[in-house]
């Protein structure tokens, strides 16, 4: 069966989702401050890799990836409603961008497959 | 087969590989991470050969432009040939043609290089002085101008500016290499709204940039802020009002934060440039260049107010620091 990823529409969906979901996060007190000091387009490419991976698409993230790549973050306090907030956040993305209910549901249950190697538990 | 050329080898693929697969499989070194499109680690860059359509899918306009492409995403059709190259910096003999003050603190130098620099307006080159003193500095010029335009900062103690200042006449002889950077304009969508905002010295590429799109026949609303501390740190004003009255879709705003009056604004550049934008941006293009905090903060309130990162071209003047490679517009 297609994935997520290719059932929203594949790169061009994940696109145009990354910029949204980005506003959405830049604009979140809770959260904006563990994405100050970095640079904006790296940042967004890794948003938009993280989104291909939770909605299924080709990518080689790992949970070992997912740990070390948020280590440094739950040194600073990175904790369980930060991470909701952003999961809130892709919600309200695909939400936004007409994905039905059903995959929404698929992709929220990837993200919160990744919760404790994001959190390092 | 299809075959890549890198670092003067060739290096085959096998069928339906990508560029990155192959030279990793071949002991290559490439960076590299996500090795889906998105992250973009595995820049490179075709110095000749095509590039499928598909490895240039989400890269910027003026990446795009210069042959850029993502070697994980680059599956080169069977049977044809590729070479690639990561930065491949030229570096070209120039030579100073003409000095001018532009203003107390920012010197006009021009040059000549013997071997044609095939830039974009609005890039920037990085000058090499006979004992290797490098600092990089962004083009004021246009192409067909045939003469480069510098815009020196003369900063108090700098090496670079200081020896141009003092010594250089014209006649002087040094290096140039690049060009680099991906802050320019790139010609379609004539009637889209541009945002061009710069500090001191980050009017250079501007300048270029906007003589560039009218030459280039933009007809959109073209929104040219030059921001200073005071009065005596704006330059090329009486140009730019010609310019804008030769042109009725140029908006030239000076801007001061103290000392302003008349026509010259005074006010925090990020706020009226913010105020001036409508509810939602769409379509509109930015190009921002100077100082990096003011740089990268307006790039990151513009992202917020609705531009799309791709029609943001930065390029934030970073300091020079000791023993550091040179780095855009330093002085």
């Amino acid at each position: 069966m297609a994935s997520v990823y290719e059932r929203i529409g594949g790169e061009p969906a994940m696109a145009a989702a990354v910029e949204v979901f980005y506003r959405k996060v830049l604009g979140d007190d809770r959260i904006n401050h563990f994405f100050e000091d970095v640079d904006m387009e790296r940042q967004a490419a890794k948003q938009k890799a993280f989104l291909t991976m939770v909605c299924g698409g080709p990518s080689n993230y790992s949970g070992k990836d997912m740990r070390a790549g948020h280590k440094h973050l739950v040194a600073r306090g990175l904790n369980a409603m930060h991470f909701d907030a952003v999961v809130g956040h892709l919600k309200e993305t695909l939400e936004e961008l007409g994905v039905p209910a059903e995959l929404v549901g698929q992709v929220m249950a990837v993200a919160e497959g990744a919760r404790a190697d994001v959190l390092n538990r | 087969m299809a075959k890549v050329r890198h670092e003067s080898a060739w290096y085959p693929l096998e069928p339906g590989e990508t560029v990155l697969d192959g030279l990793l499989r071949q002991g290559v070194q490439v960076p590299h991470a996500c090795r889906a499109g998105a992250c973009q680690s595995c820049l490179m860059r075709a110095t000749s050969g095509a590039v499928p359509e598909a490895a240039q899918v989400g890269l910027k306009d003026t990446l795009k432009a210069r042959g850029y492409f993502l070697a994980c995403a680059c599956r080169p059709r069977e049977g044809t040939a590729l070479e690639v190259a990561g930065a491949a910096e030229l570096r070209v003999p120039a030579r100073v043609v003409d000095l001018e003050s532009l203003s107390g603190d920012v010197l006009a130098v021009r040059l000549e290089v013997e071997a044609p620099l095939d830039y974009r307006a609005g890039q920037y080159v990085t000058v090499v002085r006979a004992d290797g003193l490098a600092r990089s500095y962004s083009l004021a010029s246009l192409p067909r101008e045939g003469r480069l335009e510098l815009h020196v900062r003369l900063v108090p103690g700098g090496a670079m500016s200081g020896w141009f200042a003092r010594d250089v006449r014209p006649g002087e002889r040094m290096h140039l290499q690049g060009p680099a950077g991906d802050c320019f304009y790139v010609p379609g969508q004539p009637e889209a709204p541009l945002l061009l905002a710069g500090t001191g010295t980050g009017l250079a590429p501007l300048y270029g940039i906007v003589r560039d799109a009218l030459e280039a026949g933009h007809t959109g609303p073209i929104h040219l802020f030059h921001g200073a501390l005071e009065p005596r740190g704006l330059y090329l004003v009486d140009a730019l009002r010609a310019l804008a009255s030769r042109h009725p879709n140029l908006h030239y705003r000076p801007l001061v934060l103290s000392g302003g009056g008349g026509d010259v604004e005074e006010g925090p550049l990020e706020a009226r440039i913010l105020a001036s934008l409508p509810k939602r941006p769409v379509g509109w293009r930015a190009f921002l260049c100077g100082n990096p905090e003011a740089v990268l903060s307006l790039r990151k309130k513009l992202f917020l107010t609705g531009f799309s990162l791709k029609d943001i071209h930065a390029d934030a003047f970073l300091p020079s620091t000791p023993r550091a490679g040179p780095v855009a517009g330093a002085a």
